[in-house]
């Protein structure tokens, strides 16, 4: 019965013209709409009206619009805080994602072990900092990381290991360092929950078989999990790595940016253009500018996006064969 | 039982291979007790170091002013729940938390149903232009956010949504729900088609069809994606913060209390009570609801 409805509807459908088709599947653009207005509207409209902003002189809401072309990019191009800016995203994308993304790797194997008592009671341990609101998360942590008296300054010269506290966030040498480590604190949970899924996909007789043959944990590590990761580690790096590159609520929360503009990465760089004036900062707001900004900045995500799927593509043609392929 | 089950499936190889390798086995697990060990003290202290953090400002927001940086004790000599009153009226922690609870819960409703019916229909319908839009949404998925909140901000503005919580809530409930249809999509696809065609043949209408049989099937994914939009839309910071710039009667939580710090702040203890109201709901909720969250955002990876 089914199989015959299956085999007749496509059948149907080829005979009759396409308003007679539009017509008959009416439902289904009808429960599409509140969807796709909302994603038109918040996801795909702001994408495209940013490339157009990116080409006005304009100073806010209400505020008179100019058509200058392309100046706003040559004036970024010349623009220092601009480069610096770009440079400290990247900075904090390498400082981060190689602890979050290898560490949690650790962390997942070893609570992967199904002989491992409490592994769920641990997985929440870690996991909680993420699901914690980053802004207050983040001002929580700039008084953990403290200048006077702070637990980490008080911990550090409790154990002998420091003289004098350090000025961890006061400091521009130390500042998006500190803030890099409370970054990987905070996201450590996600992509290790990543890595969680990733290994269920790994059957357990493998790890049984390899062990009875005397293979020990390391090198199982090695043969085992790690060839059968590589397609997921490209993609947990992506997600990862794209995530610390548009950070903003965990830096902006604690530092504002500072000191000296010393942890100002890319996203708070176009929100102060944009937005400074309103907020007491002595920039005048310049959306024009911020979304010319914001164009570049996005379109080296997406290089860096498109390079990784590329790679994934390819170690997965490597690594499976077409058949593989075609069911994934 | 579960013990037992285990237990046996993991002496089945050592039974049935030579004694030479049953002799392996054994010096594996012997080390392996001593390693399990390590593992576990070392786990245990890394875990306590990692929610450190949450339990000092938790203790911080009942001690003195004077004793939370004295040391590094959790313990609070008296608890001073004067700190939570002065958060909650005098820093106006409690208009910001009525706001996000307004925010957050109409953003779940209104995104549960819009991914919902896409969803349904992007996993269990053919139709002119399906290909269109799943390549528009798979385009999204990876969209920086920072250079869409101008637009966003304008739009907003634009439609006088500027002046009530209506706009952070459109705002956020249209940023990226594409990983939700996709849930929805992928649970959808996997029902049986004889559970819909019955009741088509009965007569039942689309919109029935989902209603009636599609939806209540899908409970999983609908507390996914509660559980999911609700975190996100707590926690959201940019959209609030943006949206209220000119507006603080509006503020969420997240912008609450970083303005709280920036403007006045007076005392750490308040700060931290306004932190600990703030975290409380959405870590209660993560306790609670966490296979659901977890699953959801495993599913991001899986795709």
């Amino acid at each position: 019965m089914a199989s015959v409805e299956l085999v007749r509807m496509p059948a149907r459908r080829r005979q009759t013209s396409i308003p007679k088709r539009l017509w008959a599947d009416r439902w289904c653009y009808i429960f599409m709409l509140p969807a796709l207005v909302l994603i038109v509207m918040f996801s795909f409209y702001p994408i495209v009206a940013s490339w157009f902003y990116s080409l006005l002189d304009w100073s806010g809401i209400g505020g008179d619009r100019t058509f200058i072309g392309l100046d706003n990019y040559r004036e970024i191009v010349g623009d220092p805080f601009f480069w610096d800016a770009f440079r400290r995203s990247f900075y904090f994308m390498f400082a981060t994602v190689p602890f979050e993304v290898g560490f949690s790797l650790i962390v997942a194997v070893i609570l992967n072990d199904r002989a491992l008592r409490f592994g769920a009671v641990f997985r929440t341990f870690f996991f909680i900092p993420v699901v914690t609101t980053t802004a207050i998360m983040s001002i929580v942590m700039s008084f953990v990381f403290g200048a006077f008296n702070g637990p980490v300054n008080g911990a550090l010269i409790g154990l002998n290991i420091l003289d004098t506290p350090i000025d961890w966030l006061g400091d521009p040498d130390t500042a998006l360092w500190t803030m890099a480590l409370i970054g990987i604190w905070k996201w450590f949970g996600q992509p290790m929950i990543y890595w969680l899924a990733a290994l269920q996909t790994i059957p357990q007789d493998l790890y049984e078989a390899a062990r009875v043959d005397g293979a020990g944990s390391v090198h199982i590590f090695r043969t085992i999990t790690i060839p059968l990761l590589i397609p997921f580690a490209i993609i947990i790096v992506l997600i990862i790595a794209v995530g610390n590159l548009s950070v903003f609520a965990l830096i902006q929360a604690a530092t504002n940016g500072g000191p000296f503009f010393a942890t100002e990465t890319m996203e708070l760089y176009i929100y102060r253009n944009a937005f400074g004036a309103n907020t007491g900062s002595f920039t005048d707001p310049r959306l024009g500018y911020a979304s010319a900004a914001g164009i570049i900045f996005g379109v080296c995500i997406m290089v860096i996006t498109a390079l990784l799927i590329l790679a994934r593509y390819y170690s997965r043609r490597r690594d499976f064969g077409r058949d593989r392929k075609a069911i994934l | 039982m579960t013990d037992l089950v285990r237990g046996s499936s993991r002496d089945y190889p050592a039974q049935t291979r030579e004694g030479e390798q049953r002799s392996s086995v054994a010096r594996w697990r012997r080390s392996g007790q001593v390693r399990r060990l390590v593992t576990y003290v070392v786990l245990t202290v890394v875990c306590l170091i990692w929610i450190y953090p949450l339990l000092w400002m938790i203790s911080a927001s009942f001690k003195t002013e004077a004793e939370i940086f004295s040391g590094l004790s959790l313990i609070p000599q008296s608890l001073q729940w004067e700190n939570f009153r002065r958060a909650w009226v005098d820093a106006n922690i409690g208009d910001y938390f009525i706001n996000t609870v307004i925010v957050t819960i109409s953003s779940v409703l209104i995104v549960v149903f819009t991914t919902a019916t896409m969803g349904y229909v992007l996993g269990r319908h053919d139709f002119i232009g399906k290909r269109l839009i799943i390549g528009l949404l798979g385009a999204l998925v990876f969209l920086p956010q920072g250079y869409t909140i101008i637009p966003v901000f304008d739009l907003i503005t634009a439609l006088r949504l500027d002046g009530s919580l209506f706009g952070i809530i459109l705002a956020q409930s249209g940023s990226a729900p594409i990983i939700m249809i996709l849930l929805f999509a992928g649970y959808f696809r996997g029902i049986p088609r004889e559970l819909e065609e019955s009741a088509v043949l009965d007569g039942a209408s689309f919109p029935r069809v989902f209603f009636q049989i599609m939806l209540p099937l899908s409970k999983p994914v609908i507390a996914t994606t509660i559980i999911l939009q609700f975190i996100a839309s707590w926690n959201d910071f940019l959209v609030p913060l943006v949206l209220t710039l000119s507006r603080p009667e509006l503020r969420t939580l997240a912008v609450g209390v970083y303005s709280f710090q920036g403007e006045n702040f007076t005392s750490w203890t308040d700060m931290a009570a306004a932190s600990t109201i703030s975290l409380a709901p959405v870590i209660i909720v993560f306790l609670f609801l966490q296979r659901y969250f977890i699953e959801g955002m495993a599913g991001a990876v899986k795709q």
